[in-house]
């Protein structure tokens, strides 16, 4: 009898130990055939194009030497190009995990609260009113940015936050900034539409090197901070009594977080827009393929960064006309949202 | 809330002065001063000289704000009362955006240029859009919150939106037109596109008043309308027509307006209470009013330049918007 108690608890540990091993093999094999994808998009954003360069010369340009014709093409155009739409795509597939397992909504995403509304209106404000080069617009992005995140958290407060509620009051906030933007950009000198479109749903057409190099300084500082924060991540999942009874310093952690996460989006969308949805889509795609009970914050990452490779090179090539990337990935990402919404409305369950 | 028909009336007197004297004002403030007696031969149709000719632009101007206002704030009570949810909007349920898809896949697609032709596919999109979104919105559980359709209008108004864009982009020769009206602008009217959608406007605006009193009893819940000897279904088709109808052909003239018809109706509620018959002229009178005083506050703030009544509107709505979630119960979204 108490031989057989002694067992049963020991098998339950041993399945579990078991399962995890089994769930941490899987999203191991699901990163790195996420890498291999970015890798072979980023090759081929690299050597398709007008003209079409072969692998060995690509690796050429890439290792500084002077390569005719292809110097200029991949070297100066194509290869900041990929390597913002590399950058971008992780930054807002973090920044988007980040806010929708810490508010346990895949609603909550920083494209349909406001955030990236906020970092757009503020820099197409510093860019087309002020005159700013890229580093401040940079800061004011991230400034607005955190302002927005911090307005929307505090209009949502009414002894607690209830999620339904921050998701409507961020989706006001985003109308009202929308509208913001799209005064700034009529009041430019003459009507731009590659400008507009970059404030609007995101671009990357005429990427340089300086526009990149803070994507990738906000990447190198704050990726880790984040990843270093993904088991407190989890844990708030939990809620936050459970999640302060199991050691989590919530409230710190929650900071961090936010700062973390906005810092990235913003950093982002000062240099391509708030490219449409990526962000939103990335954690729930990722979610499908990595499985449960597993941090999704490198996996998410990454499925931003193919979603934007992917949709620019489509966008560029895949149509008669040169499409933002902005607006193919809000072609596909808006009726995902919609189904979304119909799949949690048929289930019964509350967003 | 009941309130004393005397003290209605007075509120409605009172609405309509406040619009004429923002019709007074839209028509005598603009970028540039021009003298009373200038404003009065404009207004006698006199075009001679650039003063008189100014003042002539803002006749038809002030009038599509006054119509677009009237149309907007009465269809936005119409579909708060036909849905039973106090954040319906023709701009937050999409149905703008509908309209404006449809506009726009015409004008690219199909060689649309003649303004009747336009009104129409717009109450054709709005109509579609408005069908699918109260759809999506009332599957499941507790029907229509209105969580449930605020954000089934957000979602489809962003598709559409995307679709919008990639619609426009490719084609050079007609993304400058479409800009300005994409924002939603009063600035470009004329008599002739006033006089294009008058018709539509009064169909829309007789079924709405129509329905005011099925309105009435459809608040009281479908059961108990039912019991009053109401066609539930037929009455809200009947009205949500009339609101489609109107936004649809507003959305077609004077681009997307949004929060209008949001923010109108709650403040009529305030004044004359929540009986439809008394709601539907009153927030009549009183989108117009809005719309005619965003147009101005546009003008006046922008000096040279002007901004956009949509941004406008946007930028009054929104915070109203956040300000009826906030003040709702959890329970209630």
């Amino acid at each position: 009898m108490s031989a057989a108690v002694a067992v049963k608890p020991l098998s339950t540990a041993d399945a579990v130990a078991r399962s995890r091993a089994r769930r941490g093999i899987r999203r191991r094999r699901v990163i790195t055939v996420l890498a291999l994808g970015i890798a072979v998009g980023y090759l081929v954003s690299l050597m398709v194009g007008q003209t079409i360069y072969s692998p060995a010369e690509v690796l050429a340009v890439m290792l500084g030497q002077d390569v005719p014709g292809a110097g200029f093409t991949v070297g100066r155009l194509r290869l900041p190009r990929a390597t913002l739409a590399v950058l971008a795509g992780l930054c807002f597939g973090l920044g988007g995990v980040t806010f929708q397992t810490m508010l346990r909504n895949p609603l909550a995403s920083p494209d349909i609260i406001g955030i990236s509304s906020g970092a757009s209106a503020a820099a197409a404000f510093a860019i087309i009113v002020l005159g700013l080069g890229s580093t401040a617009v940079s800061v004011v992005a991230i400034v607005c940015g955190l302002a927005v995140a911090l307005a929307v958290y505090a209009l949502a407060y009414k002894g607690g936050v209830a999620g339904t509620r921050l998701i409507l009051i961020g989706i006001g906030v985003a109308a009202m900034l929308d509208s913001m933007t799209a005064y700034v950009l009529s009041q430019a000198a003459e009507w731009d539409l590659q400008v507009a479109m970059r404030w609007l749903t995101g671009s990357l057409n005429g990427s340089t090197w300086a526009q990149t190099l803070p994507v990738l300084a906000a990447l190198v500082v704050l990726a880790p901070v984040l990843l270093g924060q993904s088991r407190n991540l989890s844990m708030s999942q939990l809620g936050d009594d459970t999640a302060s009874a199991l050691g989590v310093r919530v409230e710190r952690s929650r900071v961090i977080l936010i700062v973390a996460a906005v810092g990235l989006i913003a950093f982002a969308t000062a240099a391509a827009g708030p490219i449409a949805f990526v962000a939103f889509l990335a954690g729930p795609i990722a979610s499908r393929i990595v499985g449960p009970g597993v941090s999704l914050l490198v996996p998410a990452g990454m499925v931003g960064a193919l979603l934007v490779l992917v949709g620019d090179f489509a966008g560029q090539y895949a149509f008669g006309t040169r499409f933002p990337v902005g607006v193919v990935t809000g072609v596909l990402g808006a009726p995902y949202l919609i189904y979304l919404i119909i799949r949690t409305n048929r289930a019964g369950g509350s967003l | 809330m009941r309130r004393p028909k005397r003290l209605r009336s007075l509120w409605l007197l009172a609405a309509l002065g406040v619009l004429a004297l923002l019709m007074l004002t839209s028509i005598t403030i603009g970028s540039r001063a021009v003298g009373w007696d200038d404003i009065l031969a404009a207004l006698g149709g006199a075009t001679d000289g650039f003063d008189r000719a100014a003042v002539a632009t803002r006749i038809p101007r002030t009038l599509l704000a006054v119509v677009a206002g009237a149309a907007l704030g009465m269809s936005g009570a119409v579909m708060q009362g036909v849905t039973r949810n106090p954040l319906a909007d023709p701009g937050i349920l999409g149905v703008n955006v509908g309209a404006a898809l449809a506009v726009v896949s015409g004008m690219a697609y199909f060689g649309l240029t003649s303004a009747s032709s336009m009104i129409w596919v717009a109450i054709v999109g709005a109509g579609i859009t408005a069908v699918f979104v109260y759809t999506i919105g009332s599957l499941g559980r507790g029907g229509s919150t209105p969580l449930k359709l605020a954000l089934a209008g957000a979602a489809t108004s962003a598709a559409l939106a995307s679709f919008v864009t990639a619609v426009v982009l490719p084609r050079n020769d007609i993304a400058g037109g479409v800009r300005s009206w994409q924002i939603g602008g009063v600035g470009g009217a004329t008599m002739e596109s006033i006089r294009q959608v008058a018709p539509f406007l009064l169909v829309g605006f007789v079924l709405c008043f129509l329905s005011a009193r099925a309105l009435n009893s459809l608040a009281l819940g479908d059961d108990l309308a039912a019991g009053l000897g109401e066609r539930v279904a037929v009455a809200r088709g009947a009205a949500a027509l009339g609101a489609v109808v109107l936004c649809g052909s507003i959305t077609a003239v004077a681009g997307p307006i949004g929060f209008v018809g949001l923010v109108v109706p709650h403040a009529c509620r305030l004044l004359v209470g929540v009986d439809h018959r008394w709601l539907l002229p009153f927030s009549a009178v009183l989108g117009a009013a809005l719309l005619t005083g965003a147009d101005v506050l546009g003008r006046i703030v922008a000096r040279p330049s002007e901004i956009d009544v949509g941004i406008i509107t946007a930028l009054i709505g929104a915070p109203f918007f956040i300000y009826i979630v906030r003040r709702r119960k959890v329970r209630e979204l």
